[in-house]
Order: C-alpha cells, then structure tokens, then sequence
C-alpha cells in the first residue's frame, strides 16, 4: 500500500487525467459544430450537400480513430510539415483535438440526424405554411427540437469522446493519461495490476457523471408530445 | 431497491467470470522443474519480444534475432532441443504477469534489471550491455550525441525509459512520442524528425532490416547502462543454470556471432567496455 501512494508522489496522475479533459472538452467543441453543419447538409433539399454529409460521415464514422491521429502525426506533421502553433508539443495536441473531432463529427451528425427523427413531419409542414425556408426552419423549428431529443445519443458520443481522448497517445500526445499509464507500467512493474485500476477507476469517476447528467437531462428537456 | 439488488448480483456475476478468466492461465503451468529433472519431453516457454527486428522479431512462424539466439542457446544448455521450445509474445507492459502468472518459463526481451522489476520477478544473466543511443539519417553529421540535439525533433515510444530519460536530462529537446520505432522510423524518413533514441542494439536491429538498409546510422555514443537479463519466477531453479549457459555461449564465441549475424549492414559496434558481460549472482 505505501508502495502504491509513493506513486501519487513520482507521477502526477490528475494532470494526466486534465490533459484528457482538455482534449475532450475542445474536440467536443468543434465535433459538436461541424457535426451540427453536417446534420443540416444530410437534411437539407439540396442533393449535392446530402452527397456530402453522408460521404463525410461514411469515411470517418468508418476510419478507426488510431489511424486518423496517426495520420496527424505521420502524414500532417511528418511528410505535409502542417504547424498550427510554433511551440513544438502543443502543435501535437492541436492535431491530436483535430483528428478527435473530425472522427466525433460524424457521431455527432448521426446523434442529432436521430434528434431530427424525433421531430414530426408536421412541424415542417408548419414551418412551411409560414413562410421560412430551409434554414430558418431548421435553425428555428427543427433544430431547436431535434438537439432536446438527441441528448442521450449526444451524451454517448461524449462519453465515447473522454474515452478515445486518449488514443492521442498515438498523436504524440504524451502528457495525456494512457501515456503516463505506459511510463507508470515500464517504471513500476511490480504495481502493474494497481497501475490499470487506477487509471480504470479515473475514467469511471469522469464518466459517470457525464451519464447520469445526460440522462436527467434528456428526460428533463425532452419536448412533451 | 430490487434494482440495486439486481446491479449488485450482476456486477459479482461479472467479477466472478472475470477472475476465473484470469486464472486460467496456471492449467499449463509448472513445465520446467530444473534441476535433474529438466526436459524429459517437455516444452519451455519463452517469453520475446515479436516486434523488434534484430532482437526478437516475429517472421511468419519462425523468429529472429539476438535475443531469439540466445534463448535457443540458454535452453539448449537446460536440455531442451529446439522444437521444445514454445515462443510467447511479451510486450514490455506484459512481462511481470506473465512470469507471476507461471504463463511463461523465462523471459527474453529486451529486459532491463532494475530494482524496480526485481520486487516481482527475478533475473539471470546479464547476458548484454546495452545503452541509450541515436540514430540518425545515414549522411547526417551534425548530430553526435544527445548534446547536440537542442531544438532538434527526436522521436521514441511512448512510456520508455529512453523518453523519460530524455524529458529528465535534455528539456531543451523537442520530443515526439510514438507508438512504436517502426513510426520513428517512418517520421525520420520523412524528414519530421532528425534523430529516434532508445537502446543501442535495438537501433542496430532497425537499421539493419532490409527495407532500411543504408538509410540510417547508429551514433554510437551511448548514454546510459540497460542490463538485459532474463526475466524469471521468483521461485525459479533455473537462474544458475542459465548464467552458466551464458558465460559457455560467450565463451564459445557463440554470443559475439549471433550480435554480428542479427546487425549486419548497421555499421555498428557494441559498447565493448561493458560486453560480454559476466553474469550476476543468483539472489
């Protein structure tokens, strides 16, 4: 047991688990709105846009995440010389939140794509009869109902998301926890099986929450029909 | 109520199942007795690595590589011929399981001693010297050792002893951290990076594979000590007998071929301050 707390002094575990909260929380951002733009090219009139909202989310819903943060390190970083920042480790959390909301993106259209199906048809209809076009009837009717009936689909991405944050270990993202597991693991092997616990138990106590949250949530604002 | 009862009954029901699954494992154990009993018809399992060219490298059912050769050799030594060996995949965050775990007999890959891995399993050997080196593109000169290296991109695998002994003494270095060399490799083909680090023989055995043959150079300036022994059971009987097949394999010369055989066409010289090694005494 003194063994396992001499852990907590060597490695600082919680700024491993930050760098995971981090990655999520901006890769939840830009996931949330290129996935918002590309549910409204998969619903819109306009075949050519529906073409591309659902070849969009073919390829990435289909690509394993490992292979497009790879890509950010290996094709972007190593052979294109992309740079979204000067300092050097943070230009590899950039593409590691890159790669995480392009993959989350089209999880995210496909949550509020089922949040629009909520939606009857006669709520259209009646945006119509009104007079709005497409998009104020999406932004105003549609849209505003869909989200309210896609948090418990949106909240799964999420908690997919906290999770896959850490496959940027493969993005050269090394602060992030499953990377301080490895070192913690090469380092300390006789407390390898407390190691995983630790970092297992983490991600419950991140997640759970997030559950229950999304949960109430989507029963509290559930649109009463 | 009833449906806390029912979570509670079907997290135990989980947990059952998922310790009986581990352990499964010891059904096969106990192979190797030692001593005068060693080997009548029986197998032993060793633990390689099967991703790491030059040490133990995994080609499509047979294996290759120094630490291959001098498993071969160590149970030829204990009596067992050479299809009574049954290799096992031990990646580096595996190794201590599977010896506590009795699913392995003895472990050869790339495994360092350290005081650390000793409260849980135990070592024979060393039976190489290895340091943390660089490698470089072939016709680059500007890089001749980790001095040289500030502001410069080096690559190594996430969670190694050679990344951490950077990030420790070399701040000024701009690390990338990858899941594997055969990724360092690649980004310093590429030209993202100028240099990959870890142990010298490791290096060796990636310069040395066909597909980069030429392309890249071992520094030779290594910069720490990395004692590879073999990893065993704490309640091993074996550790005499394997450092004495040890001292007879560098001896015969048998050691210094399988080093020159597994990095040829590397351009490289183990550190021969510190090789052949002698063995330690068995705790």
């Amino acid at each position: 047991m003194e063994n396992y707390l001499t852990l907590f002094e060597t490695y600082d575990v919680p700024a491993a688990f930050w760098a995971n909260i981090q990655l999520t929380f901006w890769a939840a951002i830009w996931a949330t709105l290129l996935g918002t733009l590309l549910a409204l090219f998969r619903i819109s009139p306009i075949a050519s846009l529906q073409f591309v909202g659902a070849a969009y989310v073919n390829i990435f819903r289909n690509t394993p995440l490992t292979i497009i943060i790879a890509f950010g390190v290996l094709g972007l970083f190593g052979q294109l010389q992309v740079s979204l920042t000067d300092d050097f480790n943070l230009n590899f959390f950039r593409l590691a939140i890159l790669g995480l909301s392009l993959y989350h993106a089209a999880f995210v259209c496909e949550a509020i794509r089922s949040g629009v199906n909520t939606v009857p048809l006669g709520q259209a209809e009646a945006a119509r009869a009104i007079g709005l076009s497409f998009l104020p009837a999406a932004r105003l009717i549609i849209l505003p109902q869909a989200f309210r009936g896609a948090i418990a689909p949106l909240g799964n991405v999420l908690i997919a998301l906290i999770k896959n944050s850490t496959v940027a270990a493969a993005g050269s993202v090394a602060i992030e926890a499953s990377s301080l597991m490895k070192t913690m693991i090469e380092f300390r092997g006789d407390l390898v099986i407390p190691i995983f616990l630790t970092f297992a138990l983490g991600f419950v106590i991140i997640v759970i929450p997030v559950g229950l949250l999304t949960t109430w949530a989507s029963r509290k604002l559930a649109v009463a029909r | 109520m009833r449906k806390t009862r029912y979570a509670a009954a079907a997290i135990a029901a989980a947990a059952a199942l998922t310790l009986s699954a581990c352990g499964g494992g010891d059904s096969g154990g106990e192979t190797t007795g030692g001593g005068e009993t060693e080997a009548a018809g029986e197998t032993v399992r060793i633990g390689i690595k099967f991703d790491q060219p030059g040490l133990g490298f995994d080609e499509g059912g047979s294996y290759s590589g120094f630490d291959v050769d001098v498993a071969k050799y160590v149970a030829n030594e204990l009596g067992y011929a050479e299809d009574q060996i049954e290799f096992v995949e031990a990646p580096s965050a595996n190794r201590e399981n599977l010896l506590s775990n009795g699913q392995v007999d003895m472990i050869f890959a790339t495994y360092s001693i350290t005081d650390a891995r000793k409260e849980t399993v135990a070592f024979a050997g060393p039976y190489f010297v290895a340091g943390q080196d660089l490698l470089v593109r072939a016709d680059d000169d500007s890089i001749s050792g980790p001095e040289d290296l500030e502001g410069k991109n080096l690559c190594s695998v996430t969670g190694s002893t050679s990344a951490q002994k950077i990030k420790d003494n070399y701040p000024g270095v701009n690390l990338v951290e990858q899941p594997g060399y055969a990724e360092c490799v690649s980004l310093m083909a590429g030209g993202g990076i100028d240099a990959a680090t870890t142990d010298d023989i490791i290096l060796a055995g990636l310069a040395a594979q066909e597909s980069n043959a030429g392309q890249f150079k071992v520094v030779g300036a290594p910069f720490s000590e990395e004692k590879y022994g073999v990893g065993l059971p704490q309640d091993n009987t074996t550790c005499e007998a394997i450092n004495e097949a040890i001292t007879k394999m560098i001896e015969e010369g048998a050691w210094e071929e399988a080093i020159t055989a597994n990095t040829e066409g590397a351009d490289y010289t183990y550190n021969d301050e510190l090789n052949p090694p002698t063995p330690d005494d068995c705790a």
